[in-house]
């Protein structure tokens, strides 16, 4: 209230003083006033009062049509007030909101959090960023027993918070698969029938699987209807699509996947994605898939890592810095 | 106990009758300008629900006169069908009448003491107080 008195007294003095040589000094004043009256939270209706009584201390003659007419814009500020007041509390709550999810999203990173394996002879890149605090897309190594690396990538259809609590079961569901044996058929057949009981009908999934056997140069792989994957070929320098043909989780309890099988040779790589990727979009325009690829290409020569960042980087700056899906890209890269 | 004044709301010429009551009271005890104008504004919220959804009801004031403070009391009565879920009539933003009108949490921020008391199919009483400053 203290705060609220100098204000007063500093508005009458200005107002006095704009009146009688209307100076731009007084008006940069007003505005700092102004802003001093929405720091302490003081509504319109205020203002207005502050104003009538300030003219009434420096004009006590003032006519009575102008007092009245005074009073009348006090009265249509009311609401004003009351809606400035709904809005500084919602924007209190937005901010406990945002909060939270800022500690959802850091809960959610540790819970799905996937190391990038150590393979001899493999070099790995992956980089995946969400479109808003919480992902839905998912990356995961699994590395088996007989030098195996299993390589899941989904994706939710959808995105934010319900995505990602999706996306959490899926990573919990994987965990509880006896992993070394299986094959990706068998793992997306798994997981299938767990989307299928436990998630909305109105919510899809899709997921890649490979399966990498380094000794034998083979990738096993299956999809459920998800974004396909290319093979760089380094001796031809060309990239052939992965195709692979199968539905997306959760559609019906008994679906079977087909297994795909591809060699790998030396400094062949493999590129996974999520649709985040291909479906980046320069303005109102939808980029083409040749174009995804020329910038790999682009930095082909560099380590996995170095170039899925610059990949990346390069996308990121191509949409203004604002992703407007989850971005997943993940290379393989056989070195020997 | 001090007089009490009421105004039956029937019509949307009775929102104003009520202001006008209400707006008089606060005056006569001393309340201000802003005071007052907040006052007919929480009045004519409370009065004009009654008209939108109640078939009868009225608005009533008592001057709350302790030790120390003084202050006016409104009280809103209605026969309506009551209010099912009465946290979510007073969470902002909620609106039935399509989010213009300032709402019960407008009330609650217009005045000093806010209660509400409703049953389904047997009508609400609403009384909040304004202290004089």
């Amino acid at each position: 209230m203290e705060t609220l008195n100098t204000e007063i007294h500093n508005y009458r003095n200005l107002l006095k003083h704009y009146i009688q040589i209307r100076d731009e000094q007084s008006l940069y004043g007003a505005e700092q006033l102004s802003k001093a009256f929405i720091k302490d939270n003081v509504p319109p209706e205020e203002i207005i009062n502050l104003h009538i009584r300030a003219m009434a201390e420096l004009y006590p003659d003032s006519p009575d049509h102008f007092q009245d007419s005074m009073n009348f814009l006090l009265e249509v500020m009311i609401s004003y007030g009351i809606a400035h007041q709904e809005y500084r509390s919602l924007r209190e709550e937005q901010s406990e909101l945002k909060s939270e999810i800022a500690v959802a999203a850091n809960m959610q990173d540790t819970l799905l959090t996937t190391t990038k394996p150590e393979v001899d002879g493999l070099d790995i890149g992956v980089v995946s960023v969400p479109a808003h605090q919480m992902s839905g897309d998912y990356y995961h190594f699994l590395k088996g027993e007989d030098d195996s690396l299993g390589i899941a990538v989904a994706d939710v259809i959808g995105k934010g918070i319900p995505a990602a609590l999706c996306m959490s079961m899926i990573k919990y569901s994987m965990d509880s698969l006896p992993e070394a044996t299986m094959s990706p058929k068998t793992i997306l057949k798994n997981l299938n029938r767990v989307v299928e009981r436990n998630v909305d009908s109105s919510m899809f999934i899709t997921m890649f699987y490979a399966q990498f056997l380094p000794y034998e140069n083979k990738l096993w792989y299956a999809s459920a209807g998800h974004e396909p994957g290319f093979h760089y070929d380094a001796a031809t320098k060309t990239f052939e699509e992965i195709k692979a043909k199968g539905l997306v989780l959760g559609v019906t309890p008994d679906t079977d996947y087909r297994e795909y099988e591809r060699t790998i040779d030396k400094g062949d790589m493999v590129i996974l994605l999520t649709d985040g990727v291909t479906e980046c979009r320069q303005g109102d325009r939808f980029i083409e898939t040749d174009e995804v690829l020329g910038v790999i290409k682009q930095y082909a020569d560099l380590p996995a890592q170095e170039m899925v960042n610059k990949v990346y980087k390069h996308f990121e700056r191509m949409q203004n810095f604002q992703l407007r899906d989850d971005f997943t890209l993940i290379v393989l890269r056989k070195e020997v | 106990m001090a007089p009490k004044f009421c105004v039956d709301i029937k019509q949307e010429w009775d929102i104003v009758k009520a202001r006008q009551l209400g707006r008089d009271r606060a005056r006569e005890i001393g309340f201000g300008t802003v005071d007052q104008a907040r006052l007919a504004t929480a009045i004519s919220e409370l009065a004009r629900n009654i008209y939108l959804y109640a078939d009868s009801g009225k608005i009533c004031f008592e001057i709350t006169d302790e030790t120390d403070r003084k202050g006016i009391c409104v009280i809103s009565l209605d026969t309506g069908p009551g209010i099912q879920n009465i946290s979510r009539v007073m969470e902002d933003g909620y609106s039935t009448s399509g989010g213009l009108g300032a709402g019960l949490p407008g009330v609650k921020r217009l005045v000093d003491q806010f209660d509400i008391q409703s049953e389904e199919e047997k009508g609400t009483e609403i009384r909040v107080i304004k202290w004089l400053r």
